[in-house]
């Protein structure tokens, strides 16, 4: 509902201009004395709070294995189609993975075209993605700015996990019920 | 040093002159670019920014203490300012009226540069204790030249408006004529009080500032050592308002309007044309400053009531030496003085800069027409009749009821005017 708002007329001392001048001048030399408020951005940087939404990265689990199944639903949910998975199975070396169902051959997210939105993190059943504390990506060429999986690697490091869910299913599956 | 004073008086005139116009010049266009870096540091820190702090010739930064500190200061970032403005293309479109539009710059440049010859910038003792202004030429009609010369500067900005053939250069340029002319009344009005009272009937008269800060540098607690700006407050007043205008600053940068009209009348120039007007503002605002300082604010003198000769006569005294009343030291001393006051000036216009929103555009014609005029009339009305009263000696109760009258007249013109809204 509209409402007039009351505006009272300028008093004389308001009037004669002069005196609030003096004061907005006042506030101004106030600000001028005070100390910055800006940073000096290479050199300083700012903290990232948690829950901070930069770029996607994989990481891996405390045991330094790949979380990443393959299982594509990044890939499908990813709005602007940045993401491109080439699934694969687990190479036969790495016998502290066999029991895991697939692993990613390649994992390219364009970084030109991802828009942080984090749909790949929330939708990720293995919490192999997140979008970490990194903000700042640039590079020289298109093809710079495509992460590839050694790259995403790099960028996330190893986080935190409290379910180990593979060890629980290779442990139930020694003891002979698959599910 | 003998020497070198022999040499420069057997020099004849005119190369005389011309070193002491292109020593001048070679003191006014650094400060000029000292200004705009001043600016840019002020300003940023008024809004709680460092400003710029980066630029630095790579071999600089070996330089220990000093490089680190000129680059927090900003210094090259200046020089690269003045380099990028001398190098880059100097575009001129295809749409203007080339002759006018080359023309508006240099135009720009003359009054501004012409302007500083009459104003005293300090002073020595010559021969006899008698005080020598320094300035280019001591015209008699100091004022009147500042008057008659910086008006032209407002044609440079009608013809940059004009030759652009571009919509918001015309409206900058229709904006400054407007606005150049109606504040010069005001400015031209208020400055009269005060000539009236040095020029008071018996004496001889003149208008060169000189002679103002003559009549503001009494000793112990006579009338004439206060400076004007104590006793002729409204006209200090209409000045600098006036003075704001008349050099484009905010609040009253109509002509150039950033906010509504891109550049205004400068809109269609670049490199180094740009540079010029911007050169011509800088300077016009040192020159403003500089005549308000010497016509209220007492000139070189340091302090009310303590003017350069005793200043000087007492620093003899305490410390015994004999440099301390050379023409040179007192020179110097004088510029000194003289300059810190217009670079604290300065500083007073970026503190109204930041301060002030700015007006409107029939706000500013209504407070130039509306209350700078009617309160310059009333102004110079009243020290004409107070000047009038104390040489006929009346007595103070006629001085005491002009100045009731006075007031009485400034609250009804406040008071009664109340159908259009406040400014």
């Amino acid at each position: 509902m509209p409402y007039v708002i009351e505006r009272k007329p300028l008093t004389l001392l308001e009037r004669l201009y002069i005196p609030q001048i003096i004061a907005g001048m006042r506030v101004t030399l106030k600000h001028f004395v005070s100390p910055n408020v800006t940073m000096e951005y290479p050199e300083q940087r700012p903290a990232i709070p948690a829950g901070y939404r930069g770029v996607p990265t994989l990481v891996m689990d405390p045991n330094g294995r790949e979380k990443c199944v393959s299982c594509q639903l990044c890939e499908f949910v990813c709005p602007p189609k940045a993401i491109r998975i080439t699934p694969g199975e687990i190479p036969a070396d790495q016998p502290d993975r066999a029991h895991v169902e697939k692993g990613p051959k390649a994992f390219d997210i364009d970084m030109l075209r991802c828009i942080y939105c984090g749909l790949c993190q929330e939708v990720c059943p293995e919490e192999a993605i997140f979008l970490q504390n990194q903000y700042s990506m640039t590079g020289f060429t298109r093809a710079e700015m495509v992460n590839d999986k050694a790259r995403l690697y790099e960028l996330g490091g190893t986080l935190p996990d409290e379910h180990f869910k593979w060890d629980k299913k290779k442990a139930a599956a020694e003891h002979g019920n698959a599910h | 040093m003998n020497t070198i004073v022999h040499l420069w008086n057997s020099l004849p005139l005119v190369p005389q002159m011309i070193i002491k116009g292109l020593a001048v010049i070679g003191v006014m266009f650094p400060i000029g670019g000292a200004c705009s870096l001043i600016e840019r540091k002020v300003s940023a820190k008024m809004q709680g920014r460092p400003g710029p702090n980066r630029a630095m010739p790579f071999w600089f930064a070996w330089v220990p203490v000093l490089g680190p500190f000129l680059q927090r200061l900003g210094l090259f970032h200046l020089m690269a300012d003045g380099a990028k403005m001398f190098f880059k293309e100097d575009s001129l479109p295809g749409h203007v009226n080339k002759f006018y539009f080359l023309l508006a710059p240099v135009v720009a440049m003359i009054p501004a540069l012409t302007t500083v010859t009459v104003v005293p910038f300090g002073a020595y003792l010559g021969d006899g204790g008698q005080l020598v202004p320094l300035v280019l030429a001591n015209l008699d009609v100091g004022i009147l030249a500042v008057f008659a010369v910086s008006s032209l500067g407002v044609y440079s900005l009608i013809l940059a408006g004009w030759a652009s053939n571009s919509k918001y250069p015309f409206l900058g340029g229709v904006r400054a004529s407007a606005q150049l002319i109606s504040y010069e009344l005001s400015m031209t009005l208020s400055v009269l009080p005060v000539f009236l009272w040095i020029n008071a009937p018996g004496g001889t008269g003149s208008l060169s500032f000189f002679h103002v800060v003559q009549a503001q540098s009494g000793t112990g607690l006579s009338w004439d050592g206060a400076w004007f700006i104590f006793y002729m407050p409204v006209s200090a007043v209409v000045f600098l308002v006036s003075l704001f205008a008349e050099t484009n600053r905010l609040p009253f940068d109509m002509a150039e309007g950033e906010a509504d009209l891109v550049g205004g009348f400068h809109t269609e120039y670049g490199s180094m044309k740009w540079g010029l007007f911007f050169v011509a503002e800088y300077s016009h605002m040192m020159v403003g400053s500089g005549m308000f300082i010497l016509l209220f604010l007492g000139g070189w003198n340091p302090l009310p009531w303590l003017p350069l000769a005793s200043l000087v006569g007492w620093l003899h005294h305490v410390t015994g030496w004999a440099f301390t009343v050379a023409p040179v030291f007192v020179g110097v001393l004088s510029i000194a003085i003289f300059l810190g006051k217009v670079l604290g000036f300065i500083f007073g216009f970026m503190v109204v800069r930041w301060t002030v929103p700015r007006f409107r555009y029939d706000q500013v014609m209504k407070l130039g027409w509306q209350k700078l005029l009617p309160l310059a009339i009333g102004n110079l009305i009243f020290y004409a009749l107070m000047i009038a009263a104390i040489q006929l000696n009346l007595g103070w109760p006629t001085y005491l009821a002009l100045t009731a009258g006075a007031i009485a007249a400034l609250a009804i013109g406040l008071i009664v005017p109340r159908r259009q809204r406040a400014l």
